[in-house]
């Protein structure tokens, strides 16, 4: 068991399932049970998603409005393997 | 309230709405499985705002609707026993049984109580030894975890007097019947984020697959909705069909492994009629044999007779996605929250009480456009 706020109530809920839930996360509780923890990052992410379409579709439409050559395409692939490495 | 009033944020709203306005070229029809998501749609005014071109039909998830009369009927047979705490969702109270609901019975006298959740029955069970604690366990995926673990409880705490009527629907079964209906209209699904929560995602898979049908598991927010409608709709444009997860931040593709384990421990899958629409094959839960002294319906011998549905309610062409409550005659007139015929109309999931609800507001909103 552990404790909750709910909109300024506070309120023990049961832990059970989210075993790794810590203070100060916030948890999604249903029917006096928490089943799942919000996910600080993804719930970022989403509310830029439209942010990142935009860019995405700028980047496409660069690409098709300007004919590549083969090279630049192998470059430009080259550039974005390499952020994935750290 | 953090990760709350974000998604409540109308210039995002308008941002999302314009985007989608942008990318719909043609008539396309959505449902939004849950009932929780059909009441925010038209709680924020949703529907009038998306344009012309998309549909949004509501879907069967509302568990409260699609729990079957005979159900309810055992559940008030035996809140009029003597030694009987009969206890639920404060939903569940209103919905018309055969004759009556379990508040009419307990206006007559029944001891039936409203709960917040199932572990506060296991509770009242361990402090009224002399009596028979019931819970009326309803619900999908999302609150069937909450129902085994009072069982679990139970049984941990050697109770003797604690059991449940399992009325546990699965709502993957539920859209496969739905798009293997050949009358159906749904072309993409909003498929019921908390339910997926539990379950995770591998499910709809082979649904996508096997109807090419574009699923987008999505929240309850205003922006997560737009949201996973803008998703749905760049699907469809572009003739894709692929399953894309728009509530991340709570829905892991895996779902909550515990939850899972706790279900399976008191559950196992089998057939179910749903009210309003018909068996389902492999779509509910019911009680183990092991945990059968934990099951109402096994515990006591309720003697039922046959059941009857009211013959003017449109609820299974409402549920089906067929048909919209405005297109009822018995709504708002004979039909009312406070008098359901049938059970759309009376919880709050159901999309015939949010039309009932909202139904000024709607009323207005179709003036301004005539």
């Amino acid at each position: 068991m552990g404790k909750v706020e709910l909109g300024g109530i506070i309120k023990e809920i049961n832990l059970q399932l989210v075993p790794d839930a810590k203070e100060n996360d916030y948890v999604l509780v249903h029917v006096g049970v928490a089943i799942s923890i919000v996910d600080e990052e993804e719930a970022k992410s989403s509310l830029q998603f439209l942010k990142q379409m935009n860019e995405l579709d700028e980047l496409y439409n660069s690409e098709s409005e300007e004919e590549m050559t083969k090279e630049e395409r192998i470059k430009q692939g080259d550039a974005i393997i390499s952020k994935m490495i750290p | 309230m953090k990760y709350l009033t974000e998604y409540r944020d109308p210039v995002l709203a308008g941002q999302y709405l314009e985007e989608i306005k942008k990318t719909v070229t043609r008539p396309w029809t959505i449902m939004e499985v849950c009932g929780g998501q059909t009441h925010s749609l038209v709680k924020y005014g949703l529907l009038q705002m998306l344009p012309k071109e998309i549909t949004m039909v509501h879907g069967p998830g509302c568990p409260v609707c699609v729990t079957p009369t005979h159900l309810i009927d055992r559940a008030i047979y035996l809140a009029k026993e003597n030694n009987v705490i009969m206890c639920s969702f404060g939903d569940m109270l209103r919905v018309p049984g055969s004759e009556k609901s379990l508040l009419q019975a307990k206006a007559e006298g029944a001891d039936v109580r409203i709960l917040y959740s199932p572990l506060e029955a296991v509770k009242l069970a361990q402090q009224n030894p002399d009596k028979e604690v019931i819970f009326f366990a309803v619900g999908f995926e999302t609150t069937a975890p909450a129902n085994a673990l009072s069982v679990i409880q139970a049984h941990q705490l050697g109770l003797k007097n604690y059991s449940i009527i399992a009325s546990h629907v699965l709502v993957p079964p539920a859209m496969e019947a739905l798009l293997s209906d050949p009358e159906t209209v749904v072309q993409a699904f909003l498929a019921a984020g908390h339910v997926c929560t539990i379950m995770g995602n591998s499910e709809y898979y082979p649904i996508v697959e096997k109807y090419k049908v574009p699923i987008v598991v999505t929240g309850f927010e205003p922006i997560d909705l737009l949201h996973g409608i803008l998703m749905v709709v760049r699907q469809l444009e572009k003739g894709e069909y692929k399953l894309e997860n728009q509530y991340a931040r709570v829905v892991r593709e895996g779902g909550n492994i515990p939850a899972q384990e706790a279900i399976m421990e008191i559950f196992e899958i089998s057939n179910r009629m749903w009210r309003g629409m018909d068996v389902i094959p492999q779509s509910g839960l019911e009680v183990k044999e092991k945990y059968a002294v934990y099951d109402a319906t096994k515990k006591f011998n309720v003697p039922l007779k046959e059941t009857k549905e009211n013959e003017s309610c449109i609820a299974g062409a409402i549920m089906k996605g067929l048909k919209k409550p405005l297109d009822c005659i018995n709504f708002g007139t004979a039909c009312k929250p406070l008098h359901p015929l049938g059970a759309p109309m009376v919880s709050s999931e159901g999309s015939c009480a949010t039309y009932y609800h909202f139904y000024s507001a709607l009323n207005e909103a179709e003036k301004v456009e005539a």
